[in-house]
């Protein structure tokens, strides 16, 4: 066996671990996408008339735009016509746990979900989104004792209507691209987070995604409010079942930081990625956009992406107030024939605004990881300041890592710094470890985690644990 | 403890070792010398399972435990160490985790419990000083941006911080000036033990007036052409290889 075999062998996909479905009753909408598909939506989730309205304009947006040419990978074939758009288990939304479908909660434990006292212990408020409906949201009261509105989106569109009315849209319109606009047409549900002035946030605020029924795509939609002064960190983790059709994953998320507030935005993603040949998987195709409205405003976004058969996402950020500052951290591992166009938009506006953003992509088997980043410098944006370091790391001599970035500068009193390497995993270093005791898959390990540490380190604790773990994970052959 | 009978190697079709006999007892140090191309680190290759090179015949037993059919980390755990010639640079991977990972393993096959962080830090303040290398380096990533003496140093604290049964040390003075020379040899020579044995490949004579062989042997064309005590070594120093090729052509 030569000697790039042995190291592709040890990276060969291994049991999708989270690979299992739930057969409970599904309500389905009727395959396919037109008006009266949104209206069926709009029905099914009881919604007011100006949201119905407005997922309307939106799909007939969508009908008019076209599907883009730019990307770094091969587009598969997509019939918007041979999907269902809604799917929400018969059974409504409980109040206590002991009401909930059993064998939901059962599929939602097998995730490591625990909705019961455990979690309430670990101080973890969790919006389990079982496909389209939201099954179980708890601490709610908890967080309300501070005035911290945490719930699924629907339950938002009726509680708080004037606040969704207010941001819905106001940082990804529907026009803003074609699967922004699908997803304002027919999104099923996601977060929603408001955070009063001055509050900081008591606990972390996590999500749990899961794609579930045959042919339905999943469309949430989240957005997360900082009033001013206030502190809010969300991490959301995402896994799906093994399954042979594609499945297409659009969604959009929101944020809006006021002045002097910050939002911290993490997020791990390990969605079904295909098997060897590149047959299944998701496609993960989301927008992702910050505004930091107010002075001082803090956004950053952290991503640990090692799922999805393609991965096509620029989370980005506004930098509209004065010092306000957007950071973009990720980590994106593909393998096999993974295919990943992602990258970060950072658009200064206002003076003395700072930005920073680290890409550290993983490329093994025979997949292609690309970054894309567009750092915008408007003329208004005087002093401002950009520090760029996009790095990538070759496994074995059949995958590819590939680079665009965009510099737009229109203010001369403004710095912008960019650096990239890229790298391979040497033989020789293996051996090198393989000779201290360490077998290849460890070796493997050690190497990525030391690459990706200075990512890794901005994640919240509990889940930097779970992101290295799931690295080496995701690099683990077979064994031996 | 090492007993290497008939052993044959080849790199990419071509034949390097052609047929080596080498034993080595617990506590023994054993230098090996010889011109270019005689299979010096070929061998120090082979013992380590460096995959990059065939055996195509013999065997090698370390402690009667069949070692080539071992892959490279049973053999790192079972006792073998390689001080590399050149030693690769591993950015982004901390030598001290480095360090703590590769002991808990070779600990864990002895059946040993992991150190703990107190205990590891000071066991490796301990040999830190033993090879001279300062704390900053020790602090960086593995052998990133170390000089060639501060590499070959580096070798040396991973030997002693690991403890193995034997220690290859391919060329280790190769690149080195008189005093990371004389550091390199006395870290060696505080680590020699009854129990624990050197086997020592050098271009050189002046290493082995530090460290100080029980045997030295004369590689040439894939075989160990001569064996004898450390005089050997100066007479090879004084004569030259020119000498032993003399020799081994008539005894041919």
């Amino acid at each position: 066996m030569s000697k790039d075999e042995n190291l592709l062998e040890t990276l060969a996909t291994s049991e999708y671990e989270y690979g299992f479905t739930t057969d409970i009753e599904m309500d389905y909408a009727p395959v396919g996408l037109n008006e009266d598909i949104v209206r069926f939506i709009s029905a099914k989730k009881n919604e007011p008339e100006w949201l119905l309205e407005w997922r309307l304009k939106a799909f007939r947006q969508f009908l008019e735009m076209k599907m883009p040419d730019w990307q770094n990978f091969d587009m598969p074939e997509m019939n918007f016509q041979d999907m269902s758009y809604y799917a929400a288990p018969k059974k409504k939304v409980l109040a206590s746990l002991d009401e909930v479908d059993p064998e939901l909660l059962d599929t939602f434990n097998k995730l490591g979900i625990p909705l019961e006292e455990q979690k309430l212990l670990s101080g973890v408020a969790v919006d389990a989104v079982f496909d389209s409906v939201s099954v179980a949201t708890t601490f709610r009261h908890k967080l309300a004792e501070k005035g911290v509105i945490f719930c699924s989106f629907g339950e938002a569109v009726q509680e708080h209507p004037d606040l969704v009315k207010k941001y819905l849209g106001s940082v990804v319109p529907s026009s803003d691209n074609v699967f922004a606009a699908l997803n304002a047409a027919v999104f099923s549900d996601g977060s929603f987070a408001y955070i009063p002035p001055g509050v900081r946030c008591p606990m972390e605020l996590s999500t749990y995604f899961r794609i579930n029924a045959k042919n339905t795509g999943q469309f949430e939609r989240t957005l997360l409010v900082a009033d001013t002064g206030s502190y809010v960190s969300y991490l959301e983790g995402c896994t799906a079942p093994m399954r042979d059709e594609n499945q297409l994953h659009a969604a959009v998320v929101e944020l809006i930081a006021m002045e002097n507030a910050e939002i911290k935005y993490s997020t791990v993603q390990n969605w079904y990625p295909g098997d060897k040949e590149g047959k299944g998987g998701v496609y993960n195709f989301v927008t992702k956009r910050g505004i930091c409205k107010g002075d001082n405003a803090k956004i950053s976004w952290t991503q640990v992406e090692t799922g999805s058969a393609i991965t096509w996402k620029y989370p980005s950020v506004i930098l509209k107030g004065d010092n306000s500052s957007g950071e973009f951290y990720s980590v994106a591992l593909t393998r096999n024939r993974q295919q990943a166009d992602t990258g970060t938009k950072m658009i200064h506006l206002g003076k003395n605004t700072r930005s920073r953003i680290i890409s550290k992509g993983i490329s093994a088997g025979q997949s292609h990881n690309s970054y894309r980043g567009l750092v915008a410098i408007h003329s208004n944006a005087g002093g401002s300041r950009n520090f760029t370091q996009c790095d990538s790391l070759l496994i074995g001599d059949k995958c590819g890592a590939h680079t665009f970035p965009y510099i737009e500068s229109k203010n001369s009193s403004s710095v912008v710094e960019h650096e990239a390497t890229t790298s391979k995993i040497a033989e020789d270093q293996i051996f090198y470890l393989n000779q201290r005791g360490l077998d290849t898959e460890k070796a493997v390990a050690l190497i990525v985690n030391g690459y990706a540490s200075e990512v890794l380190d901005k994640l919240p604790m509990e889940f930097a644990v779970e992101a290295r773990k799931l690295l080496a994970i995701s690099l683990d052959g077979s064994v031996g | 403890m090492l007993n290497i009978n008939n052993l044959q190697a080849k790199v990419e079709d071509k034949e390097i070792l052609k047929g080596l006999n080498l034993e080595i007892k617990a506590g023994e140090v054993h230098a090996i010398m010889g011109p270019n191309g005689s299979g010096k680190s070929t061998l120090a290759s082979v013992l380590a399972g460096n995959p990059g090179f065939e055996v195509s015949g013999g065997e090698a037993l370390f402690d009667g435990k069949d070692l080539l059919d071992m892959a490279p980390e049973e053999r790192a755990r079972e006792g073998l160490f390689l001080a590399f010639q050149y030693p690769v640079e591993i950015p982004g991977v901390s030598n001290i985790n480095f360090l703590k990972t590769a002991l808990e393993e070779i600990r864990a096959h002895r059946g040993l419990p992991a150190l703990s962080s107190k205990e590891f830090l000071k066991l490796l303040k301990e040999k830190q000083e033993l090879v001279e290398l300062k704390t900053s380096l020790v602090n960086r990533s593995v052998n990133e941006g170390f000089s060639g003496g501060e590499k070959k140093r580096n070798e040396i604290l991973q030997l002693a911080m690991l403890d193995p049964k034997l220690a290859i040390l391919d060329e280790t003075d190769s690149g080195l000036d008189i005093d990371a020379l004389r550091i390199v040899a006395s870290g060696v020579n505080k680590l020699r033990s009854a129990d624990k044995s050197f086997l020592v490949i050098t271009h050189y004579q002046r290493l082995l007036d530090y460290i100080v062989p029980d045997f030295v042997h004369i590689l040439y064309d894939g075989r160990i052409i001569k064996s004898g005590t450390k005089e050997l070594a100066l007479e090879l120093e004084e004569k030259g290889y020119d000498w032993l090729k003399e020799d081994f052509s008539t005894q041919e």
